[in-house]
């Protein structure tokens, strides 16, 4: 798993659609789908999902060479250039050390995007595995999993995570595991219903008949057939998993400074509200544009599978 | 009243289950808690007997399941152990807190429901395809929004260059519009979504067709027969999200400097007070639960077809908690 995956799976969606071979087939009010060019047009009807996917690329890119978005240094402290506003040389202003905000948002991207990728594999695999038992085995297992998910859910996710990082102390990895373990519920609940849907095909049934075994169905056909909604989910999951980590980061359960993390940073210029707005309104402003994107192309896979 | 006890028996095991669990997350916590509250400045090195007599009073001697089941039982009888930070009782610590955070996760409850109604009536309601447009795009983007800087945002515009509300404290109303509205968004934007779905849904049901060939005025329609059905599943979303309600208070009373449960629970979790952090913990599952019968009992009464046997299958499949 790494950060690009975000992107890339946008990209394999439109083209990936397979061609539909009666064109006027297709239902009135339904999308339009065949050649490169169909879906270069689709594309362009829908200009809030490209800019989308751009920002998410350009923050991605944020994450993976900072160096390339700006030539300060994220720590260094220059008591010449204290609390200027925002200008072409500091693009969200300077912050009460002289430290370059901007700076410090894009070398804080990498590390907030990887504590909410781990949270999001951390939720999503005990989360799939749970739903999966769950679905799968039924009867018993079903009952005793589904009242553990239930448990899961009547404690919000803020709040679990704030109890576990308690337990296991502050910092990004912890932060990480705490919300992790808040995902997992929902997940389990998505992966269930799919995975009874699944189940109860007469292809299973076909399969099962001919004597095949529980594992062989499972990582054969019921994983791959029950996997694309739990996918969207996880992008849905990601925008929610991000705002729960820089609220938690925001509190100063993250790591600690002068490191630059996405919440920490906006947390840091509370204190100067009055005298330098730019300090939290700026980076804050980045992270909704960012997740308000996030979501943005979430919601186009959603679509796009509940229209299928 | 078979449906009664069910959901009542379902909501006191939810209880006793998280319970369970936040023990298990606090209380197999690597290190000493002995050495917690002595203190933890470092400075003053506790001595072999004073550690001792702490963990004597605290029960840390017992084994875990001793532990266990004293707590539970603590818990039963609304004894939630000492705060390691304050050396009160917890149960007295949040009975202090807990109204300022009620009063304040009730009026951002009647926020979202006003404008989440609002906002999602009035996108499928206008004419205007653009108005739509726009109104349907609030609600994505307002589930977005990280709480802490929206408050921050606030505070900035209303308190300090505008003034006209005071940007901290939890005296009268004024102080809580801002957190209120804060806390509210995200709330707002998932009823709206709910309930514009819902009503666009409703919409081409029969009912709705056969009242308009009756000759009902449009608006009439739209309040007394496409939106009474829709609101159904919003009054879910509504239960659903009391409780995040009272998570993030977490952050707004932290913002404005409000006293409350949310204040207490980030004081709770940097000193690392574990009775304080695990009551808290369980007084918001509590208000999940709570919340959730609460909602399961009103839904036979505001819709006539779940009064019958079987009722209890027939809400939850209504509310989309259990597939068909």
């Amino acid at each position: 798993m790494s950060v690009v995956d975000t992107p890339a799976a946008v990209d394999a969606v439109a083209p990936s659609v397979p061609a539909p071979t009666v064109a006027p087939a297709a239902p009135p009010g339904g999308r339009r789908r065949g050649s490169a060019a169909a879906t270069l047009v689709g594309l362009l009807r829908k200009p809030t999902l490209v800019l989308s996917a751009l920002v998410v690329l350009v923050v991605v890119l944020w994450a993976l060479v900072p160096g390339l978005f700006s030539g300060y240094d994220p720590l260094y402290a220059d008591t010449s250039q204290v609390l200027l506003p925002p200008s072409f040389e500091h693009l969200f202003g300077t912050d009460e050390l002289g430290r370059d905000v901007f700076t410090r948002m894009v070398h804080g991207t990498a590390l907030t995007l990887l504590t909410t990728v781990v949270a999001v594999v951390i939720g999503f695999a005990f989360g799939s595995v749970i739903g999966l038992a769950a679905g799968y085995f039924g009867r018993i297992a079903d009952g005793v999993l589904m009242r553990v998910v239930d448990i899961l859910l009547a404690i919000p996710m803020l709040v679990l995570a704030m109890a576990i990082v308690t337990a296991i102390g502050f910092g990004s990895v912890q932060l990480a595991i705490g919300v992790g373990i808040g995902m997992i519920g929902s997940v389990a609940r998505v992966m269930r219903s799919e995975v009874m849907r699944v189940r109860q095909s007469t292809f299973i049934d076909a399969e099962r008949s001919m004597g095949a075994r529980d594992g062989y169905i499972i990582a054969r056909h019921v994983l791959p057939n029950a996997v694309g909604p739990v996918l969207v989910l996880a992008i849905l999951d990601f925008g929610a998993a991000i705002l729960t980590i820089a609220a938690l980061s925001f509190l100063g359960y993250g790591t600690p400074p002068p490191t630059p993390e996405w919440g920490s940073l906006v947390a840091s210029g509370r204190a100067y509200l009055t005298t330098a707005w730019w300090m939290s309104t700026l980076p804050g402003l980045t992270i909704a544009v960012f997740v308000v994107c996030i979501n943005r192309i979430a919601r186009e896979l959603q679509n796009d599978r509940s229209s299928r | 009243m078979l449906y009664v006890l069910r959901r009542v028996l379902a909501a006191v095991f939810v209880m006793w289950a998280a319970f369970t669990v936040t023990f298990i997350i606090l209380y197999l916590v690597p290190g000493d808690p002995a050495l917690l509250i002595v203190g933890g400045d470092g400075g003053v090195q506790a001595t072999p007997e004073e550690l001792a007599a702490v963990r004597a009073e605290y029960g840390f001697d017992q084994p875990v399941i001793v532990q266990y089941f004293q707590a539970l039982g603590g818990v039963l009888t609304g004894n939630l152990g000492m705060s390691y930070q304050m050396r009160q009782p917890v149960t007295e610590l949040i009975g202090a807190q807990f109204g300022s955070t009620f009063a304040l996760a009730m009026f951002a409850l009647v926020v979202a429901v006003v404008a989440g109604l609002v906002i999602g009536g009035a996108a499928v309601y206008t004419k205007s395809r653009i108005l739509s447009q726009l109104l349907d795009s609030l609600p994505p983007i307002g589930a977005s929004l990280p709480t802490f800087w929206v408050g921050l945002v606030l505070m900035q515009v209303f308190c300090f260059q505008l003034g006209w509300f005071p940007s901290a404290g939890d005296r009268g109303f004024d102080s809580l519009v801002l957190p209120g509205i804060t806390m509210a968004i995200p709330g707002a934007a998932s009823i709206a979504q709910v309930f514009a779905k819902s009503l666009r849904a409703s919409s081409r049901d029969d009912y709705v067709t056969v009242a308009t060939a009756k000759g009902a005025s449009r608006m009439r329609v739209f309040i007394g027969h496409a939106a009474r059905n829709a609101l159904l599943p919003t009054i879910t979303v509504a239960g659903m999200i009391v409780a995040g309600l009272f998570a993030y208070s977490a952050i707004t009373e932290s913002i404005f400097s409000r006293a409350g449960l949310g204040m207490a629970l980030d004081n709770a979790v940097q000193a690392k007070d574990i009775p304080m952090v695990s009551g808290i913990v369980l007084v918001i599952a509590a208000v999940f639960v709570v919340t959730n019968l609460i909602v399961d009992l009103v839904y036979p009464i505001i819709d006539p077809r779940l009064r019958r046997p079987g009722a209890s299958k027939a809400v939850r499949l209504q509310r989309g908690l259990v597939e068909a």
